[in-house]
């Protein structure tokens, strides 16, 4: 069983066809998309459409913050974001409105469990930036796995579970693109994918992971994509400038 | 599963037959199983009460690397078992000398000596070019096989794609008191060079019987290295060659930046004896007793490094470049040396061998080619090192070497091969009707070169 994830694509539609393109060949049997489709992005109707229709053939499809504040306003957000979500509101259809408003803030699925932000009180967007929010995140929850996204930056964090003598101590370490992790079964794991559509690790193009459940190892792949026609499209669409730049940075 | 183990003890279907090593991490068996031909090895913890998780962890990490690895000097993964249950690593039995033994007749013969540490140090190029850095190379660990040295345990290595599980789970530095290197004392973990001081540590008790700085049981003993230098080779066997004690001495440096460059480069000075440039290091027949001074700077410039710090295995290149001034130093031969100024000035810690291959003729010229071949072979190494002159690079970047041969190609190609060139550049001359028809030196050797070639030709007007 292979599981492709999507996280944080931000209507970005480029970013996404990319991913798709390249995950397909990987032999995917699943799709789960952790949220943020929409925000910062000039294609959100086009990207909903995208994932509605994974989620027609049985994709996770979960709700982000700016899924959220949709409905909700962006309050609490950057301004740039907030005007990314005031425009976003204003151009999607009710279709989209109304898929993007029935998501879960979490999916558990066996001994995996999705998530938006953290497993620490899913819907508080908390971000996993460290060990520190990572041992939250682990002590929130049962789960083998969780997966997560919200921070734009890829990350595994990890715990010895289930031994005698065992520290507590929570690994993290900085995953290298198309390299393998193994999920040892003495440990749980925190697996948090990058952005589909906005990564901010400092290498600009698209992220999504692959968990292969048989080999025990979830990969964080990258994938160019054609940024300036994102960027040109945030451009046009008027929103704010910085929002364009940062595609090309990875910031 | 409970009990001690003993012959006959079943796990997984595997039959334990003999004990054949024991270890800290646990006891190797000799097992069998009716599904495998011929027998395996399965490394087991040495039932007790419960697994601590460091042992845990140990079989976790080697399991991790073990299954990334591949080629002659590991030992085939199988299987690991279930680290929950019964934590065991099942792999090809690899036949051969264990060093430890061969290590108990030390003082070795100096040539002995270098040709075991060659082919140790061919493993850990290996090893180094896979991302992995061992961290507890120590005899015990080595198997002399035919097909090369073999290396065992990576229990506490450190593989640059995935977490460094080991450091995560304990603040203490891992590895084993006799060839601990000091930087992974101060808990930095990940750099090649670590391996390459424990290598000295190895080439310093085959040679002289005693390992440079005994077998310290107490940390503050582990740590007496950092300042305090071990005798020279030369005073405990004053056998031992002033090229070898250089090579031993230089391995064994504290700051890890003044040790060989790679894996690779120790290889070549193992292999090329008369090669090795000799610094005071050859000349000491004391223990250096400025070494914590000369230290000073550099321990109290280091910070506590970062566990998950990514370490940058693979190390300084050799680059091998190949010119025939058997015209003299013409065009094509300027074009070479200005070839390897730009792709050493890529790569600042490379070395560079010069090679020139006289090509030796095959019948009826024996006693002229003794008489003149001798002089033929001075005059060539005086135009390689004239050619070389310009690249002004330090002695220690750069060696020169004539060889006779009747296949020049081969002989190039040989030279690559014994000693893990990374990057051969060397010339071609314009085609020519003859060319087309025998094939040229260089063709031959892109054919089949182990590395990255660069050919050189002279652009053609027109």
């Amino acid at each position: 069983m292979r599981i492709a994830i999507l996280s944080d694509i931000h209507a970005n539609l480029e970013a996404l066809r990319a991913c798709l393109e390249a995950a397909a060949p990987l032999g995917v049997d699943r799709w789960v998309c952790l949220g943020d489709v929409v925000g910062y992005g000039a294609d959100p109707e086009a990207c909903v459409e995208a994932v509605a229709r994974l989620a027609g053939d049985g994709a996770v499809v979960l709700k982000g913050n700016h899924d959220a504040a949709v409905e909700a306003g962006g309050g609490g957000m950057t301004d740039a974001a907030a005007a990314a979500i005031a425009w976003t509101a204003g151009v999607l259809s009710p279709a989209a409105r109304e898929f993007l408003a029935g998501r879960p803030a979490a999916a558990r699925e066996g001994e995996i469990l999705y998530v938006h932000d953290s497993a620490d009180h899913p819907g508080r967007w908390t971000y996993i930036l460290g060990p520190d929010e990572a041992a939250d995140c682990l002590a929130a929850t049962d789960a083998f796995l969780t997966v997560a996204g919200h921070t734009h930056v890829p990350a595994h964090f990890s715990t010895v579970s289930g031994l005698a003598g065992t520290t507590g101590k929570v690994t993290s370490f900085r995953p290298l693109a198309g390299k393998p992790l193994p999920l040892a079964r003495i440990r749980r794991h925190v697996a948090v994918m990058g952005s589909v559509g906005q990564p901010r690790d400092g290498d600009p193009r698209a992220a999504f992971g692959l968990l292969d459940l048989e080999a025990g190892e979830i990969t964080w792949h990258r994938v160019p994509y054609d940024i300036d026609a994102a960027a040109e499209k945030i451009r046009r669409a008027g929103l704010p400038a910085r929002l364009a730049a940062r595609l090309h940075e990875g910031r | 599963m409970a009990g001690p183990l003993a012959a006959g003890t079943v796990i997984d279907g595997f039959t334990l037959e003999q004990r054949i090593a024991l270890g800290g991490m646990g006891a190797i068996w000799r097992v069998r199983h009716p599904r495998h031909a011929g027998p395996l090895a399965m490394k087991i913890p040495i039932v007790g009460g419960g697994l601590d998780v460091a042992t845990v962890v140990a079989y976790e990490t080697e399991e991790m690397i073990l299954r990334r690895l591949a080629g002659p000097h590991v030992p085939r993964f199988v299987a690991a078992g279930d680290l929950r249950n019964q934590p065991y690593i099942l792999m090809e039995l690899v036949e051969g000398d264990v060093l430890a033994e061969v290590a108990r007749r030390a003082p070795l013969p100096p040539e002995e000596v270098a040709l075991i540490g060659a082919r140790v140090a061919a493993a850990l190029d290996d090893l180094h070019r896979q991302r992995v850095v061992h961290h507890d190379l120590k005899p015990a660990n080595v198997i002399l096989a035919a097909r090369g040295a073999v290396l065992l345990d990576f229990g506490i290595a450190r593989h640059a794609d995935l977490p460094d599980l080991v450091a995560e789970e304990t603040d203490e530095p891992v590895g084993s008191a006799a060839t601990i290197a000091p930087e992974q004392i101060l808990g930095e973990r990940g750099n090649p060079a670590s391996d390459l001081f424990a290598l000295g540590c190895i080439l310093y008790l085959l040679a002289t019987g005693e390992p440079p700085f005994g077998e310290p049981v107490s940390d503050v003993g582990q740590r007496r290295r950092l300042y305090r230098a071990p005798k020279p080779p030369r005073a405990l066997a004053p056998r031992t060659p002033r090229w070898l004690q250089e090579v031993i001495l230089r391995c064994l440096e504290v700051n890890p930046a003044d040790r060989h460059p790679s894996a690779a480069q120790l290889l070549f000075d193992l292999n090329n004896p008369e090669q090795v440039p000799l610094t005071a290091r050859a000349e000491r027949t004391a223990r250096e007793e400025s070494l914590a001074a000369r230290l000073a700077g550099w321990i109290a410039g280091r910070r506590a490094p970062k566990p998950s710090a990514r370490p940058a295995p693979g190390g300084a290149a050799v680059v091998l470049v190949a010119v025939d001034l058997s015209r003299g130093a013409d065009d094509l031969a300027e074009e070479i040396r200005a070839e390897v100024a730009r792709i050493l000035a890529r790569a600042p810690d490379a070395r560079l061998a010069c090679l020139a291959v006289l090509k030796l003729r095959l019948v009826g010229e024996t006693d002229r080619r003794d008489r003149s071949g001798r002089t033929d072979y001075v005059a060539r190494l005086v135009a390689l090192k004239d050619w070389a002159r310009p690249l002004d690079l330090p002695e220690t970047a750069v060696s020169f070497h004539v060889i006779e041969s009747i296949d020049v190609a081969g002989a190039i190609l040989d030279y690559a091969v014994l000693n893990r060139v990374d990057h051969l550049v060397m010339g071609a001359r314009g085609a020519s009707a003859i060319r087309r028809h025998l094939g040229s030196v260089s063709a031959a050797v892109v054919a089949e070169a182990p590395c990255t070639v660069t050919v050189v030709r002279r652009k053609r007007g027109g």
